[in-house]
């Protein structure tokens, strides 16, 4: 028997420590489908997990958000948040899919009808064949290299719910999803699978709360010149968790445009995973999060180019306050055969005072030689000299406060391309300055 | 209308004073020139007397219409009617020049008690007076100061002082970087809105500006203090002899 060096030994603690966390997880969870369609990918996704190991506050990627939270076996209590305020999406003529604290609820949702788009419940789909077992866990199975992601493989494994939505024509009308938050100790698991058929488009809006705890999968999949548009608004209760994960494949001349707004939250991972693998198609990935106290909000994407003459935008605008914290590793990689390729990726934060925080990591990766790729990451105050002009022309302070506050977010609030969704997040977040003046 | 009385100002962060007892008064409806070399405390001035943080009064008072300017926060001074045109309008990406405005227009309103401007009033109002400074939509559209040239920056000013109607209006070196046809368009801008009941202070360097809006008293400052004050005929004669002999003949 060889004697083990210290660094070895350490390694072998960690993974030790990292096997014990997730069989308590997995202890703690409902039973995954033994048969079905889906069975094949949730055990596969299962032996992923086991081989992986759940985040630990030591892993790379983990280090400047604890995962304790999000891989304890149990969720962090969270309380309910309740307002009369009508939900966000309420003025948009949409397709309303209602699940509470994980759960679909047909009483709350509307006919899921809409012509060229077909959307069926994962907790009901148990035939051995259906058109998604080709993507189920598949994309996100593609999306762990060469970064681990070990809670999505948790979901694929264990999610208990989600939708899988086909769509083959252009949708006449978004398709939207709501989470509401209504047992104080929920611990909420979703999976979606999204196919966009060649030509097709949707636009899908998420909004809601969802669970004290939630762990949500989203795979896209935009076949040759289809388009996908993705709006989601996460807030309101204050000490909600939330991982997400969206892992996108797009096809030749295909379009996918995400767009995440972020109110609120005690802790907040949101992953994006992007493969362009056919030529000519357009990525853009754009959050603006606005957090005051004890809030931690993470943005972590990992757009892959290859295929040729693909475009790839990430704008990340982050207000913070009171010590709220905000995260931000963006990577761009782009392959060898990927050529005239375009990519940008900026990530800005606003500190609003001396005890907030903002930790970049902003990564290019680049293996072809005719490309265009540019980053930038800035962390700032409220410019004093337009505050002064500001004041000067009789804005009081915080008015003056809130207009640099709005400019600031700007160019990831266009990053959505629709007028009205526009102004309605734009109206909310005026709203939460106005809420916390002062 | 605007009255300094023997006003001391330093930096707040470093021991050093900048305005060592300056005494003035501007009556309505009259125009007053401040001239003086470099680092006289022409700017700071300006400053202090529109609210700008940083400047610590050690001494004296500043009134406008009787009421005092020093306590009040730089809104409150905007709202009283006090204007300060910007030596260099600060850019302020994001925010549209019009939204600007119209909260400007709209905050000052409401700190006087009176009703907001409906937006049908505000729109002909700005575009009358846009017209007037060759202001164009597309101007009015982009972000504050963004991309504007020198000139477009200065016309934008005034444009501000014509919407906000102040009493008091001080122009810190409307001039600087300003070709000739500017500085006449800006200047024809600044006499559209002399009147009876408005004061001006015009700061500048240099006599040219003078040309286009005629002052009724020039005052030279220099080292922190008013040192000479007379009619528009000293203007000259600092263009024509520079600041040397004057300074001479106070010391």
């Amino acid at each position: 028997m060889t004697a083990l060096t210290n660094a070895q030994r350490a390694r072998q603690r960690l993974a030790e420590q990292k096997a014990q966390v997730s069989e308590a997880r997995i202890a703690a969870l409902a039973p995954a489908p033994q048969a079905g369609w889906s069975a094949e990918a949730r055990a596969d996704a299962l032996s992923r997990l086991r081989a992986e190991g759940l985040p630990h506050p030591r892993d790379e990627y983990w280090k400047y958000t604890r995962p304790e939270s999000l891989t304890q076996a149990e969720a962090p209590a969270a309380a309910i948040f309740t307002t009369d305020e009508k939900g966000i999406f309420d003025a948009i003529d949409r397709v309303n899919v209602v699940f509470v604290d994980g759960v679909f609820s047909e009483e709350l949702s509307s006919d899921l009808a809409l012509e060229g788009v077909s959307i069926e419940r994962l907790a009901e789909t148990t035939s051995d064949i259906h058109w998604a077992s080709g993507l189920y866990g598949k994309l996100e199975k593609a999306g762990q290299d060469p970064v681990a992601r070990p809670l999505a493989a948790l979901n694929t494994y264990a999610a208990t719910d989600g939708l899988l939505i086909r769509v083959t024509a252009k949708a006449t009308k978004p398709v939207a999803l709501q989470y509401v938050h209504n047992s104080e100790t929920s611990d909420a698991m979703l999976h979606h699978v999204v196919k966009l058929e060649e030509g097709a488009d949707l636009t899908l809006l998420e909004n809601g709360p969802a669970a004290a705890r939630f762990n949500k999968v989203m795979e896209v999949d935009v076949a040759d010149g289809a388009s996908f548009h993705h709006i989601r608004a996460q807030g309101r209760d204050h000490e909600r968790r939330a991982v997400t994960h969206i892992f996108a494949r797009l096809g030749t001349e295909s379009t996918f445009k995400s767009f995440t707004m972020t109110v609120n939250g005690v802790l907040t991972r949101n992953e994006v995973v992007v493969e362009f693998t056919g030529n000519d198609a357009v990525a853009h990935v754009a959050g603006a999060a606005v957090g005051d106290g004890d809030f931690h909000h993470d943005d972590t994407v990992f757009i892959t180019h290859d295929a040729v003459n693909c475009e790839s935008r990430q704008v990340f605008k982050k207000v913070l306050k009171n010590g709220a914290r905000g995260v931000f590793q963006g990577k761009i990689l782009v392959k060898p055969d990927a050529q005239k390729t375009d990519g940008y990726q900026i990530s800005q934060s606003l500190l609003l005072d001396d005890d907030s925080q903002f930790l970049a990591k902003p990564e290019l990766e680049i293996y072809a030689d005719d490309v265009a790729c540019s980053h930038g990451s800035t962390s700032g105050a409220i410019d004093d000299d337009a505050m002064f002009y500001l004041r000067s022309r009789g804005v009081p302070e915080h008015e003056a406060q809130d207009l640099l506050v709005i400019a600031f977010l700007a160019s990831a609030m266009e990053e959505i391309e629709d007028e009205t969704l526009r102004d309605i997040m734009l109206g909310r977040i005026t709203e939460w300055l106005e809420r916390r003046r002062g | 209308m605007l009255e300094i009385k023997n006003l001391h100002v330093k930096l707040e962060e470093e021991d050093k004073q900048i305005l060592k007892g300056v005494n003035l008064t501007v009556e309505p409806g009259k125009v007053h020139a401040i001239m003086g070399p470099n680092g006289s405390g022409k700017s700071t001035l300006s400053y202090v007397l529109s609210g700008k943080d940083g400047y610590e009064v050690t001494e004296g008072e500043a009134t406008l219409g009787g009421v005092s300017l020093l306590d009040m926060e730089a809104e409150e001074r905007a709202a009283a009617g006090l204007f300060l045109a910007f030596q260099y309008p600060v850019e302020i990406p994001g925010v549209g020049n019009m939204t600007f405005l119209r909260t400007a227009v709209n905050a000052q309103r409401k700190a006087r008690g009176e009703e907001e401007m409906s937006a049908a009033d505000f729109l002909k109002a700005v575009r009358e007076k846009a017209k007037f400074l060759k202001i164009d939509g597309d101007m009015m559209k982009r972000s504050v100061n963004v991309g504007f040239s020198g000139g477009e920056k200065k016309r934008n000013e005034i444009l501000q002082m014509a919407m906000l109607e102040p009493k008091m209006c001080i122009l810190d070196e409307t001039d600087s970087g300003l070709d000739v046809d500017a500085m006449k368009l800006v200047s024809e801008g600044v006499n559209q809105l002399r009147s009876p009941d408005r004061g001006f202070l015009v700061i500048t360097h240099y006599q040219r500006l003078l040309d286009h809006i005629k002052p009724d008293v020039v005052h030279i400052m220099a080292n922190g203090r008013i040192v000479k004050t007379g009619g528009p005929e000293l203007a000259l004669e600092v263009e024509n002899n520079g600041y040397a002999d004057i300074l001479a003949e106070v010391e």
